[in-house]
Parts: C-alpha cells; sequence; structure tokens
C-alpha cells in the first residue's frame, strides 16, 4: 500500500517506529496530487513548497522525539479557513485575491498538532451549494465518477481524501455541506455541535448554523481529528467552554443495549431505492451489534428546508455585505461610490450567491421580517425540542444522508430547489445545533457509494464516534479505491 | 396662533473604556489613521467580536444613573446598510432587546421640577471616518473609531422647547462625566446629539410631523439649532403649509437648518438578532455591584452641598458643576471647617487663575491642603484677607503652601500692639494738621491715618488693631 493511501493512525504508527517521515509521507501525497488532480479538481490551491519545508521541520521535531497527534499527517482545508499569508477565496471572483493575515483558530491548533497543510479545497462559492458546481474555479469531480458531482459545499476537501490527494482535510458544514460530500465519496465526515469547534477564521455564511468539522478515511481517523479540533476559543462567543473527552477512547467500544432511533418522518417517498437499501440493511447491521432499534418521529421534519432557505440566507445577506470592494477583495472600476458597489457586488459574486442575498434582503426587511425571519426562528426552536424529545427515546439517531448517490454534473444546476433537496436529511442537523457524522454504508450497483448518517444530542460526539466505529465494525462494508 | 413644541433627544456618549467594544484595539483619539485597527474592526472575513463587559458595566451605571430598569436579558442587533465608513456592511447595535428601558432625567423647570423620560440605553458601536480630499475626487476611510463603545439615550418627546433641551442635555452630559464613563468632549464627538422636533397648537394632543436634526456639536448650537427650527416650522404652519418629515442638518455658519433632501429616508435597515453575539444576561446580583460602585450624582450632591454646608443654592451649583472640584471644595473643608470662605476662594481666585491658564482643578498647583491651611491663618489673624490675595497668587505660581510664602515674602501681619502704637504715635507727630482738623470734627481723615500706617507697615499691620489704637490715640 502506498503512504497517500494511509489512514491517520497508520502513519501515526509508521513514524513512531521510525518506518517513515513526514516527508516522505507529504511526498507520496504531493506525487498523487501530481497524478489525479487534473481529472479531479479537489484543489483551488496546491502549497507544494509550503507543504514540503513544513515536512522538514516536522522531522527534525520527530527525530528530537517530539511527535504529536498529527505530526507529518498531510492535511487539506477548505477555502473557507483562513490562512495567514495564504489566499483564501471561498471560491468566490470577489475573494480570488485576498490575504488574510491572520490563521483561523482550527489552523492553528492543527498546527500546533503537527499537520502538514498541502493545499486550500474547492468549494461551492461561500458554501452556498450541494455539488461543488457553483465555485467561481470551476467544478470538482467524483473520484467514484468523474462525470458526477462531490457534493458539496465542502466537495473538494471530500473529493480530496476520497481520491488519497490527502490523508484528512478540514471542511465546514451549514446545512450537510459535509456530510453530503462524506457520503457522495465514499468517507467519514463529521459536523461537530454548534459551538465545538472554533468558529474563529471560518468566513461565515450563516453564522447560526455554520461548524467546521473533518474528512477522514475512517472513523478512528474521525476522532484523531475530533482531539485536535475541539475546544472553546475565547475569540469566539458562541464557543462553548465544556471539557473535550479523548474522542479516541469510543472508537473500541461496543453499543450493546443502545437505542436507534428511526425517524419515520426521514423514510418517505423521493429515496432512492438502492439508497434506502442499503439504510435498511444499516439497521440490521446495528441489530446485529446489539443494539434495538426504535421508531421515533421529529414531527417538524417537513418546515426545516423551508426555516433553513429562510434563516441561512438571511444572515448570508448581512455576512456577505463586508464584501463591497472598499477595503479588500475584487473592486470593478466605477466612477462613483453606488456604481462601484452595484459593479463590484454583480460581477464578484456567483449566480447562487446573488440569489440568496436576495432571498435573505427580502427575508429580513420591513413588513416580511415577522413573516419570514421570525417565524422560521420559532419554527426552529421547535424543530430543536423535536430533537430533545427525541433524544429521550434513543441513544442515537440514524438516517440516510443523502435521499440519492452522486447525481451528474449540470443535472440540477438550472433547478434550485432540486439542488436544495439534496440537504433534506442534514439540514435539521444545523438548525437543532446537535452533532451529526456521515460514513459509508454500501455502493450501489453501478459502484457509487451511500452513506449512512448518525446523529446525536448535544455534545455527544463521543457517541457519535463509537456508534460509527461499532458500525463500522460489525458492517465490513468493502474497501474499495476509486479507480482514477 | 399658539404653538407646543415637541422634542425628543437621541443622545451617543461614547464610553471611556481602554479598548473597543469587540476587539481590544484602542479608544484613543487622535492617532494615525487606521492605526488603530484590527481584523476584528476591519471586517475581515472569517473574524469575530467578542463583547467588552466594561461596555456594560458603562452603561448599566448609566441605566442606574438616569432611574432606568435594566432588562435581564438584552441583545446585539445588526444595523444592516452600506457605508465606507461601516466596514462590515452593518452596525452591531441593539433594537429589539435594549439593556435598559423606563428611565426619567429630572429637570429644574420655571423653579419646579419636571421628568424628562428615557425611553430606552442601548449600546451600539461607532463607524468609522471618511476624509475626502479637496483637490482630488477621492475619498479616503479611517477606520480608527470603527467599533469604538457608543450608548445611546433616547427620551421621551417629554421636552417643550430648545432651552430645557439644552438643560437636558447639560444634565446628561453632567452625570456621564461625573460616572467617569464618558470623557464629554463633543468637538471629538464624545457627545453628540440628534432632535426630533415637531409643533403642534397648543392643547392638541396628536403629534405634529417631526423633523430629525442633526450637526449640533455643542449645547450652544443645539439650542440655536432648535430655536430656528421651531420658528421655521411655525412660520410654516401659520402660513398654510405643511411640515415634512425629513432629515435636517444645522448649519453653524449661517445659523440655518438645511434639509438632506430625504437621502437617508428610505432606509430599512434589516435589524435582526446578531448570531455571532449571545445574549447578554445581566442579574441583580451584578447591577448590586454596580451600583454599590456608583459615585454620588450631581443633583444629590447639589443637595447635600446646601444642606450640610449651608451654602447658597447658586453655590453649590458651581461647586457642584464638576466632580473634581466638589471633591477638592470637600478637601479643603475637611480640614479648615470653613465651607463659606472655602467657596468663595475657590470660585474667586482659585478658578479665575486655572480659567485664565485653560486648566482643570486636577491640574491646580495649589493643594487643597494649602488653601485650607491659609484660611486658617486668615482666621487666626497671621495674614490678612488682602495680603491672602497676594499668597493665593504666589501659591497658584510657585506650587508652594502658604506658609513657605509668607516666610518668604516676610509677610507675616504685625499684631505686637506696642510696635504699632510707636509707629501711630510717630506718624500722629508728623501730621499735626491733619491731627488738629480731625479734632476738629473732620472724620473723614481717619482713613488718611490708616494708609499711613500700613504704608509705615507695608501693609503688614493688622487692621483692626490699627483701628482700635487709632480711635484711641486720636482722640487722645
Ligand atoms: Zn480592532
Amino acid at each position: 500500500m502506498e503512504l497517500y493511501q494511509s489512514t491517520i493512525h497508520e502513519l501515526q504508527d509508521k513514524i513512531k517506529e521510525g518506518k517513515t517521515t513526514a516527508t516522505a509521507i507529504t511526498k507520496s501525497v504531493l506525487q498523487r496530487i501530481d497524478a489525479v488532480e487534473e481529472k479531479v479538481h479537489s484543489y483551488i490551491r496546491v502549497m507544494k513548497d509550503e507543504a514540503l519545508s513544513a515536512a522538514a521541520e516536522a522531522d527534525k521535531e520527530i527525530k528530537k522525539g517530539n511527535i504529536k497527534p498529527l505530526s507529518g499527517i498531510s492535511i487539506a482545508l477548505k477555502d473557507i479557513v483562513c490562512t495567514k499569508g495564504i489566499a483564501t477565496t471561498c471560491g468566490s471572483h470577489i475573494l480570488h485575491n485576498f490575504v488574510p493575515p491572520y490563521d483561523a483558530s482550527v489552523v492553528e491548533k492543527l498546527r500546533a498538532a503537527g499537520a502538514i497543510f498541502v493545499g486550500k479545497t474547492n468549494m461551492d462559492e461561500f458554501a452556498m451549494g450541494s455539488s461543488t458546481e457553483t465555485s467561481y474555479f470551476g467544478p470538482t469531480r467524483n473520484p467514484w465518477d468523474l462525470e458526477r458531482i462531490p457534493g458539496g459545499s465542502s466537495g473538494g476537501s471530500a473529493a480530496a481524501v476520497a481520491a488519497d490527494e490527502c490523508v484528512a482535510s478540514i471542511g465546514s458544514d451549514t446545512g450537510g455541506s459535509i456530510r453530503q460530500p462524506a457520503a457522495l465519496c465514499g468517507i467519514v465526515g463529521m459536523k461537530p455541535t454548534y459551538g465545538r469547534v472554533s468558529r474563529f477564521g471560518l468566513i461565515a455564511f450563516a453564522s447560526s448554523l455554520d461548524q467546521i468539522g473533518p474528512f477522514t478515511k475512517d472513523v478512528e481517523d474521525c476522532a484523531i481529528m475530533m482531539n485536535v479540533l475541539a475546544g472553546y476559543d475565547r475569540r469566539e462567543s458562541t464557543s462553548v467552554n465544556i471539557d473535550v473527552p479523548d474522542y479516541r477512547q469510543f472508537a473500541g467500544r461496543d453499543i450493546k443495549g443502545w437505542k436507534i432511533g428511526i425517524p419515520k418522518e426521514y423514510f418517505v417517498e423521493g429515496i432512492d431505492p438502492e439508497v434506502k437499501a442499503a439504510i435498511e440493511a444499516s439497521i440490521k447491521t446495528m441489530e446485529k451489534c446489539g443494539a434495538q432499534s426504535v421508531e421515533i418521529s421529529l414531527p417538524h421534519t417537513q418546515y426545516c428546508l423551508a426555516v433553513y432557505y429562510i434563516i441561512a440566507p438571511a444572515e448570508a445577506s448581512s455576512n456577505l455585505a463586508r464584501y463591497d470592494g472598499v477595503k479588500y477583495g475584487f473592486r470593478a472600476p466605477a466612477s462613483e461610490l453606488l456604481d462601484m458597489y452595484k459593479k463590484t457586488r454583480m460581477q464578484g459574486f456567483g449566480a447562487e450567491v446573488k440569489r440568496r442575498i436576495m432571498i435573505g434582503t427580502y427575508a429580513l426587511s420591513a413588513g416580511y421580517y415577522d413573516a419570514y425571519y421570525k417565524k422560521a426562528s420559532q419554527v426552529r426552536a421547535l424543530i430543536k425540542k423535536d430533537f430533545e424529545e427525541a433524544f429521550k427515546k434513543c441513544d442515537v439517531i440514524l438516517t440516510p444522508t443523502t435521499p440519492t448517490p452522486a447525481f451528474k454534473i449540470g443535472e440540477k444546476t438550472d433547478n434550485p430547489l432540486q439542488m436544495y433537496l439534496s440537504d433534506i436529511f442534514t439540514i435539521s442537523t444545523n438548525l437543532a445545533g446537535i452533532p451529526g457524522i456521515s460514513l459509508p454504508c454500501g455502493f450501489t450497483k453501478s459502484g457509487l457509494p451511500v452513506g449512512v448518517q448518525f446523529l446525536a444530542g448535544h455534545f455527544q460526539e463521543g457517541k457519535l464516534i463509537q456508534v460509527a466505529s461499532a458500525y463500522e465494525r460489525k458492517a465490513q462494508i468493502e474497501k474499495r479505491r476509486p479507480k482514477l | 396662533m399658539e404653538f407646543e413644541t415637541v422634542i425628543g433627544l437621541e443622545v451617543h456618549a461614547q464610553m471611556l473604556t481602554e479598548t473597543k467594544i469587540f476587539c481590544s484595539c484602542s479608544t484613543k483619539f487622535g492617532a494615525a489613521p487606521n492605526s488603530h485597527t484590527c481584523p476584528i474592526c476591519l471586517g475581515m472575513p472569517g473574524v469575530l467580536p467578542v463583547l467588552n463587559k466594561k461596555v456594560v458595566e458603562y452603561a448599566m451605571k448609566m441605566a442606574l444613573a438616569t432611574n432606568c430598569a435594566i432588562n435581564p436579558t438584552c441583545e446585539f442587533a445588526r444595523k444592516n446598510y452600506f457605508y465606507p465608513d461601516l466596514p462590515k456592511g452593518y452596525q452591531i447595535s441593539q433594537y429589539a432587546y435594549p439593556l435598559a428601558e423606563h428611565g426619567w432625567l429630572e429637570l429644574e423647570v420655571n423653579g419646579g421640577k419636571k421628568r424628562i423620560g428615557i425611553t430606552r440605553i442601548h449600546m451600539e458601536e461607532d463607524a468609522g471616518k471618511l476624509l475626502h480630499d479637496e483637490h482630488n475626487p477621492v475619498s479616503y476611510v479611517d477606520l480608527n473609531r470603527t467599533g469604538v463603545p457608543l450608548i445611546e439615550i433616547v427620551s421621551e418627546p417629554d421636552i417643550r422647547g430648545a432651552e430645557e433641551a439644552a438643560d437636558y442635555l447639560k444634565r446628561l452630559h453632567e452625570i456621564l462625566v461625573y460616572l467617569e464613563i464618558c470623557d464629554g468632549n463633543m468637538e471629538e464627538g464624545s457627545f453628540r446629539c440628534d432632535a426630533n422636533v415637531s409643533i403642534r397648537p397648543k392643547g392638541q394632543k396628536e403629534f405634529g410631523t417631526r423633523a430629525e436634526l442633526k450637526n449640533m456639536n455643542s449645547f450652544r448650537n443645539v439650542q440655536r439649532g432648535l430655536e430656528y427650527e421651531i420658528k421655521r416650522q411655525q412660520y410654516i404652519v401659520e402660513n398654510g403649509g405643511t411640515i415634512v418629515q425629513e432629515t435636517r442638518l444645522w448649519d453653524d455658519a449661517q445659523g440655518v437648518t438645511n434639509s438632506m433632501r430625504g437621502k437617508e429616508e428610505a432606509h430599512d435597515y434589516r435589524y435582526f438578532p446578531d448570531p455571532d453575539l449571545v445574549p447578554v444576561i445581566v442579574d441583580e446580583a451584578w447591577i448590586g455591584k454596580i451600583r454599590a460602585d456608583m459615585p454620588e450624582l450631581p443633583q444629590a450632591k447639589r443637595e447635600r452641598f446646601i444642606s450640610e454646608y449651608q451654602i447658597s443654592a447658586y453655590d453649590a451649583g458651581v461647586l457642584t458643576s464638576e466632580k473634581a472640584l466638589a471633591g477638592y471644595f470637600e478637601e479643603v473643608v475637611a480640614i479648615c471647617a470653613k465651607p463659606k470662605q472655602a467657596g468663595n476662594w475657590l470660585m474667586g481666585d482659585v478658578m479665575k487663575f486655572l480659567n485664565e491658564d485653560k486648566k482643570t482643578i486636577r491640574e491646580c498647583p495649589i493643594t487643597a491642603a494649602s488653601l485650607a491651611e491659609m484660611i486658617n491663618l486668615i482666621d487666626a489673624g497671621t495674614i490678612s484677607g488682602k495680603m491672602a490675595k497676594d499668597i493665593v497668587e504666589e501659591m497658584y505660581q510657585s506650587g508652594k503652601n502658604p506658609r513657605e510664602v509668607i516666610a518668604e515674602k516676610g509677610m507675616v501681619q504685625i499684631t505686637d500692639e506696642a510696635a504699632l502704637a510707636k509707629t501711630i504715635s510717630s506718624i500722629i507727630d508728623a501730621n499735626p494738621q491733619q491731627l488738629a482738623d480731625y479734632r476738629a470734627g473732620k472724620e473723614k481723615l481717619f482713613g488718611f491715618f490708616v494708609g499711613q500706617v500700613m504704608k509705615a507697615t507695608q501693609g503688614k499691620a493688622n487692621p483692626q488693631i490699627v483701628n482700635d489704637l487709632l480711635k484711641k490715640m486720636l482722640a487722645k
């Protein structure tokens, strides 16, 4: 097996045993990028020189016996997390030349843990999309079928892990942007509890929903990444100051006697039959693990999409107001102020971003606020309550991650509503602020990955690691690799 | 027709915190453009605000001082609009749930007392500043002021005239400065005021159409601007016109208000709760802590000065106009126990020197202990009041205490009766004609003899003793 194909824990063991070096791993991953990046286009920027010099530094430390949790591990960052001195574009023309003078908190944490950053990954513009097709830098392709989308908005980060162009990566999830591409690319992706991982330096899409999380090749790696990422940050007011457990400890435990909640509202028409079959098989696997499945109800599920598409665009319309051409980023030439604003934003933002800014602006307007934003906030509270009630009856909830496997590039670009429906099973999690994980649960006949999603109560990421690793061990999903 | 004026005031006061409301940049005025900025106040992508707790505490002080109820929970909201001095494209302010509401401030009106309602006090961040190039069609943006903490104090439309408005502002200003939460500097914009003005026929209940008045940067301009605006509105109504709801700017040089031509009128600020900040929870314990930390407020101090020191309302007003002055006065009185004299010296000579030098009482070279000592020396007869006038000036110039000044200048009063009698007798001997005239009934000449004695003693003779001795010796 090549180094670039390995997991974090495999590479960690090799480094500890002196069987490999940070430089060797980095070179292996960079070679892999050279070989497949043209087909997949996971990256907006590959940080070859930075990665190699960071690896050389890491090797010095490793030689001294200073081995950290991610020493020498190649990590890719979604181009929505700010990197000091390195352009951070958010997949947008308007920020194509923006170089932050600061690192995001997660970047600081990863670097302190020994991670080697190999690049900034592609994404839907400002994380608005479910296919990575709205990127200013062109679409990313699904490594399992290059005609298909990798999911989104963190499609680049998911594809990079699936195509072995990095060992693990960072994404952000506002309505499913980690879990949905993880499912469509056949890897593990976790959205932590809102407030668990610092948002400082994460370019905001919808501040009350955004959360950073990892993409990994297996559940144990997810636990390793969460150990590094999670924790209180006084630079974020919504960060929550509660202890971070050692997530890795949850990875080997069994789930005998657990109650697995199956929300009846999630198994309705519209689910692809092959996805449905895979999920039903997953429920059986849970039972084989000694858990018991129970039917639960999340009665406000039908409103999730509507609530999300008011709250997220409303917050976005305000969050994106700062991109006005005055201070940084793209500025369209114009003779006076109003003209400059209009041209800059008209040319700087893509169609989907403009669509959401307009929806959000409308929802917040005088005379509409009560009917839209306020009402949506009220329903959001009910959705949150649905989950609180549900978790009284079960330990975790199991659902499909997506209603269908990866669709074709261009298939839904002309139909935003169809596109929005691909997040139908992931959105409620963000509205409730709870954590969720998606992991592979099988393949369709045509060889496309299918994902299963587990959800738990606030700050119960440990439970998710536990159930996901139990599932992973029992299900023994065939270890396939995309043919590239 | 007789009209009644209805005025409501919105005051923005800059909080005297060291750092900005949502980042750790300095709030100091006058630095090089954009030197007091960081990614947070520059509104860069991905950065987040963290509330400066001091701002809440300062705002709570003002709320308590103006009898407001502090809400157990308040929240920040975004006020969305585009302007180059607003780097995020929104101002973080408070909207639906402000920090405090339902307060009042008491004014003295026509010898009686009148309460002006305070609708709300909320916290917000200031915007930056645009600098326009005089020679080129470009503007520069200075974001030093961006994120400087402000509180907005909104009054009820309870104010009935320009003078009353100015009075309200002065009281508000005085409290802010007393609380040491605002430097009150109107020129630098630390204390700003907008006014909503309307008129209505006397007796009418409904409000008239209001104009919002801006750009009045002194108490005097507020009064002048309002007076002009009231007259303008009366003129329109009396001539059959109608008032337009609009924002008007006071032009200090021309002495008129001009319409902003609806430029800002159509704004929909799309307020919504800021998702980057959590609600501020204020419990009773916190309020109690702030309350315990409150200084005596100007009005209470004035009343206490009148009753405790037996001084006039006017003197009490002057002495409490500044917290430091009141503190100085009380320090002097604590040592010499002569409030009337202390007040007179302070409001007379000392204030005159300070005003001439544009100094504040904090910078006064005469310590309270020195002034008290000087008053005691007058009282003990060691120096005369007249000598004291020179001594206090020397104390002010040199910073020395009165005993040092007296010793240096040999200014101790001559109270030795035998020595003075000797001087007087030689003066009588030298002026036989005047003595004869005095004895013949020309009593006005008494003053001549006093003058001669003072001249001979270089003004150091104790006037009372001189008087007594002269009377005796001239009568012989
Ligand atoms: Zn700052």
